[in-house]
């Protein structure tokens, strides 16, 4: 197993170089002069060069590559000319406030969307499961920057009840740094009030992202569920006596979660995609804000840093996911 | 009092042709001791007869047009849930016909068992040799030690490390000694087996025939045994009915009916089955008495 998770690292490696190489190569194809907008529009020609020395871009592309490559490894992820701070700096400053927005997204969609998909496969074309397919279909097919954009002006411009954006009031002061994940911290440290706050400004982002894995986490789940009760040993279970309750929640559950759990870890990538957009719209300060202000100002090495992180993250989580396989079926082997 | 007593039972069953009735005033009295083995071909109404006891059959589609299906006494059909569930596992056993598709493919053997266990003693606790009003530690455990037990009992070598495998890890007859097990866990007064071997190597049927033969025969307890052979009717069984297309032709102890068959499709069945004495080619079909319920 150990070996199993160590061999599946490795085989990453090749995967995230031949990925650098891409994002270098399309970051140099692309038009722009993001030093030139850095400088502004009255900079001399001595001074952009300077620059351009200074940020290494004056040396022959294969070098540049060689150095980044390097720097990678080394935490050097180049610099953002647009922040002029290193950008693995402002990655691990952003990173947090997207993980917390994705992570509550998904909590969300998994949280409600399993057992509602599993309810509405036991009362199949009940009034909840026609109630529910309606709001999928909408869901599913409502872009996200949309819906958050009527979810501001439901909660936050008309019923005023909710924070219009922002992570935290500027005013205050969040909650001890530990995870950076602000609802996290704030019950590391037992500040309830910091928690409703933070709390408070996630819930309308999170509800906006979390809409459209919800109703496709509920619709896999019902297909799997409605399958699985079909099978023999529900019939064994329920011919020797064993509760609805306890056949549903637990056995049809963990053989109905199989598939259904393709479709979380293929969410994560989704949702990460997806805050560039949300994050827009709510002002959250995570990754997605900060690529959209470095592909506006042509800032390429926040970009590049950027993607890379989303795919590590997206790697990870989907041999968290070849490895939960394993939990819910125990024919799964790792070889 | 009888332990079973089946009278008049009629179930129909809907259908997007309309309904079609399947089972025709089925009359059956099953009394402790007593191994019932049920024949006929397939589609002649045995399995929805022996899940008709247990109240599995589901309605929609089935509907009990008449009769009566007395439990020590207690009509099933108009048993609330509640006492469904209360029959189920801990007075009524049941084993079906594959063994690789009744047990649950994500849980462990042990799990399976410790749950019918628990559901049992839940019920009366004496079924795990504890007295009423056991806490539910000590039902826990008494359950956990029950399994292990009757896991041995049905024949499973090392029952105390094996109780932690999957199924996959059982082979075909090991399987279908599990599911015998989690059967015979709660104790129950009547087993219903449906076809337990069919689907089994024939090098196994044996065994496992054998293994309920003997499990009952100690416990005392009422079987019904559905199955289209007649071999093993001859073999293990007291009584037997011979059923055909949602009717019972024949019932009575397996001597008289085997040996003087009044009815003349138990006699064609009974020249169908292949003996030590049967000579090539002298086989004998049952041609034109395919059930018109059949799909
Ligand atoms: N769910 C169902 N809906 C409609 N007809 C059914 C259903 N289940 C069984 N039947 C019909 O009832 C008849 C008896 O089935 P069954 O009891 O399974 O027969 P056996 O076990 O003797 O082979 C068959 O003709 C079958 O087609
Ligand atoms: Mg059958």
């Amino acid at each position: 197993m150990l070996l199993y998770i160590l061999r599946r690292l490795v085989l990453l490696l090749p995967v995230l170089l031949g990925l650098t190489l891409l994002l270098f190569i399309v970051a140099r194809i692309l038009p722009g002069d993001p030093v030139g907008l850095a400088a502004g529009p009255n900079a001399t020609p001595e001074l952009i060069a300077q620059m351009k020395r200074e940020l290494g871009l004056d040396q022959p592309l294969p070098v540049q590559y060689w150095d980044y490559l390097t720097g990678l490894v080394s935490g050097d992820w180049g610099m953002s000319v647009f922040t002029r701070r290193p950008v693995f700096a402002d990655i691990v400053e952003y990173l947090p406030a997207t993980i917390e927005l994705v992570f509550a997204s998904l909590f969300i969609a998994v949280v409600i969307g399993i057992p509602l998909g599993l309810l509405t496969a036991v009362y199949k074309n009940g009034a909840l499961d026609y109630a529910t397919r309606t709001v999928a279909l909408g869901g599913i097919a409502m872009p996200r920057f949309f819906l958050g954009l009527l979810l501001q002006m439901a909660f936050a411009a008309w019923l005023d009840v909710l924070p219009l954006s922002g992570r935290y009031p500027l005013i205050e002061s969040p909650p001890d740094h530990v995870t950076g994940l602000y609802t996290i911290d704030a019950v590391i440290a037992g500040d309830w009030y910091a928690f409703q706050i933070a709390l408070s400004h996630l819930a309308l982002p999170a509800i906006a992202m979390a809409l459209s894995p919800l109703a496709t986490i509920m619709r896999m789940m019902r297909a799997s569920t409605i399958e699985v009760l079909q099978q023999d040993y529900v019939m064994t279970e329920r011919a020797l006596g064993l509760s609805n309750r306890l056949i549903l929640f637990k056995y049809v559950l963990k053989n109905a979660m199989t598939s259904t759990l393709t479709v979380i870890g293929l969410y994560v990538s989704w949702l990460l995609g997806g805050t560039v957009l949300v994050e827009t719209v709510f002002d959250w300060p995570g990754l997605g804000l900060y690529a959209t202000q470095a592909i506006l100002t042509q800032d390429f090495m926040p970009v590049i840093g950027v993607t890379l992180i989303i795919a590590i993250i997206y790697l990870v989580t989907m041999l968290v996911v070849d490895l939960l396989y394993g939990v819910f079926n125990p024919k799964v082997r790792y070889a | 009092m009888t332990l079973l007593d089946i009278r008049n039972l009629n179930l129909a069953m809907k259908s997007y042709e309309g309904e079609t009735q399947i089972l025709h005033g089925i009359d059956l009295k099953i009394e402790r001791g007593e191994i019932w083995g049920m024949v006929g071909e397939t589609g002649s109404g045995k399995s929805l007869t022996g899940l008709s006891v247990s109240r599995l059959v589901p309605s929609p589609p089935g509907r009990y047009v008449a009769g009566s299906i007395k439990f020590r006494g207690k009509d099933v059909l108009q048993a609330t849930d509640r006492e469904m569930r209360g029959l189920r596992g801990r007075h009524i056993g049941m084993i079906f016909q594959d063994p690789t598709t009744n047990l649950n493919p994500a849980f462990r053997i042990g799990t399976q068992l410790v749950d019918v266990a628990l559901h049992a003693g839940h019920a009366d606790p004496s079924v795990l040799g504890l007295n009423p009003g056991a806490s539910r530690g000590d039902l826990k455990k008494a359950a956990r030690r029950a399994a292990v037990e009757m896991l041995e009992k049905v024949g499973i070598a090392k029952a105390a490390e094996r109780i932690h495998d999957y199924p996959h890890q059982f082979s075909g007859g090991m399987r279908q000694r599990a599911l015998i097990a989690m059967a015979m866990i709660g104790k129950p007064d009547l087993l219903i087996a449906d076809e337990p071997t069919t689907a089994l190597d024939v090098s196994v049927q044996a065994q496992i025939l054998r293994l309920i033969h003997d499990l009952v025969t100690e416990r005392n307890i009422g079987v019904l045994l559905i199955t289209h052979n007649l071999g093993v009717v001859a073999q293990i069984c007291s009584h037997v009915a011979v059923m055909y297309r949602g009717r019972i032709l024949e019932a009575g102890k397996v001597d008289d009916v085997l040996k003087r068959p009044s009815h003349s499709y138990t006699q064609a069945l009974l020249h169908s089955v292949p003996t030590a004495h049967t000579k090539r080619g002298e086989l004998k079909g049952l041609n034109g008495l395919m059930p018109e319920t059949a799909a």
